[in-house]
């Protein structure tokens, strides 16, 4: 039945292909206007809001990165400072002490020498004393001695303090000058 | 008219009384699927070609009014619905991170928005002409896309109303863009180019003027009608082929029907390739007319 109905409607009259029929114009263009008016007020809008919302956070996600790489860096560079500072105050703490501990030991040392300058110089004054206090004793022992030994030989008491002790030096000085002459010969 | 018909009905009359002969039934049958389908070739044993009348179906609605509808103004109308609807959901809740679908929809638009206008006009006057590009672009490509979808069956764009349209639209906007941005300068861009020898002018201003503003338009119509009208014709003559061969045909001249119908599976895929193809090329040179209009030489 359509193919009839074509058949006839061809037999009537073949239509050009390129005339455009009224209302194949009206729809065409109905069609476009349509299209175009919700393109235009709904989808690209809709669209282009997304893509600006999209570029917004993009953007603010970028700024929030970078701010948080700005404070990373500063709190690193921030230790890295109090490090530095931290290892030269180390270092001049070690400095100074190295200092101190040698100023100790030379005033240790200084203190020692003075001491034993001391003590040395003590011991020799006492020494010094002793052997004088030697050389008296013994001058009067050996004096006393002599002159016990003498009384005996001579058989008569040498009271005379003045008498005696004139002799006993000068049995001294024969003694000492002995001595030397013994002690220049041995050269 | 009414002798017509009545007389096309002896006709079918008689075609029928020869079609009741040995496979009635099958004929029969073929002819009540053609009913319903609209194939044009009808199950009488004989083989008709597709015609033009393809194009031309009969009204449905409001017959004689500038607003008659028949088959393919209603294609066109279900195709640019389904279109439209399918954008306003695809961009109705938009988020910053796209999901699967919304994905798909972004890549559609910015197709237009980047590959096509902004690399071929820049950033800043690509953007003035996007919804433009994108209606042309859509429109075109779900009115093409309905010649191999299934009961719609005939692009919307096979009959020469849509194509002219476009290519008005196409001709006002790129001649609309030219006027603004130079002005009267240009006509005078288009039709004299410069670094040419004043004399070359007599026979390069007709020439300039015949390209520019004659047949752009027309080829912009001839290029997406005729394919999309040879792409139906071609997809109806291996079906009806397919159909005459295996419903009407005597014994091993059925097996004439498998290479038409294999045919007919592959200009299938190569219909939808043409019709993405040919909504690229119309918009990419809408866009092309536009971009030489808007630079300041030629």
């Amino acid at each position: 039945m359509q193919g009839a109905l074509i058949q006839a409607a061809s037999a009537e009259a073949a239509p050009n292909l390129l005339l455009p029929a009224v209302y194949d114009l009206v729809w065409s263009a109905l069609c476009f206007a349509v299209v175009l008016a919700v393109f235009f007020w709904k989808i690209l809008p809709n669209f282009q809001q997304m893509l600006d919302r999209r570029s917004a956070a993009i953007e603010g996600n970028i700024a929030k990165a970078d701010e948080a790489q700005r404070q990373a860096e500063a709190a690193l560079e921030e230790y890295t400072a109090q490090l530095a500072e931290a290892r030269a105050e180390a270092g001049s703490i070690r400095e100074t002490a190295r200092a101190d501990g040698q100023r100790i030991l030379a005033d240790l040392k200084e203190q020692a020498g003075v001491e034993a300058a001391r003590v040395t110089a003590q011991a020799k004054t006492q020494i010094e004393a002793e052997r004088q206090a030697a050389v008296v004793s013994l001058r009067q022992e050996v004096g006393s001695l002599a002159l016990d030994l003498a009384s005996g030989v001579i058989g008569e008491s040498l009271t005379d303090d003045a008498k005696a002790s004139s002799i006993v030096d000068r049995f001294l000085a024969d003694l000492e000058k002995s001595e030397t002459d013994k002690a220049g010969l041995t050269k | 008219m009414a002798d017509e018909v009545r007389s096309s009905s002896h006709h079918l009359n008689s075609r029928e009384r020869h079609a009741l002969r040995p496979k009635q039934e099958t004929a029969l049958l073929a002819n009540a699927v053609n009913m319903l389908v609209g194939v044009t070739s009808s199950g009488d044993g004989e083989f008709h070609p597709p015609t033009i009348m393809e194009f031309f179906p009969p009204a449905i609605l409001f017959e004689g009014t500038p607003f008659e509808l028949n088959r393919i103004m209603l294609v066109r109308l279900i195709a640019v619905a389904a279109m439209l609807v399918l954008f306003w959901l695809g961009t109705r809740k938009m988020t910053i991170i796209p999901g699967r679908g919304q994905s798909i929809v972004e890549m559609l638009l910015d197709f237009i928005r980047i590959n096509v206008a902004e690399e071929l006009l820049g950033k800043k006057d690509g953007k003035r002409f996007v919804p433009i590009l994108a209606t042309i672009f859509f429109m075109i490509l779900a009115m093409n896309i309905t010649g191999v979808i299934p009961f719609l069956n005939i692009a919307g764009t096979s009959v020469i109303g849509v194509p002219v349209v476009l290519a008005i639209v196409s001709y006002v906007v790129f001649i609309y863009a030219g006027v603004k941005k130079n002005g009267g300068n240009f006509f005078k861009l288009a039709l004299f180019p410069s670094g040419v020898p004043k004399a070359f002018y007599i026979l390069i201003t007709p020439i300039e003027f015949l390209s520019t503003f004659i047949l752009r338009p027309v080829t912009l119509t001839l290029r997406l009608l005729m394919n999309m009208v040879a792409g139906h014709i071609l997809l109806v003559l291996c079906f009806s082929a397919t159909w005459f061969f295996f419903v009407n045909a005597d014994g091993l001249m059925a097996l004439f029907g498998v290479p038409t119908l294999a045919f007919g599976l592959i200009f299938t895929l190569f219909e939808i390739l043409v019709a993405v193809l040919q909504a690229y090329i119309f918009t990419l040179l809408t866009a092309v007319y536009i971009q030489l209009a808007i630079s300041e030489e030629h």
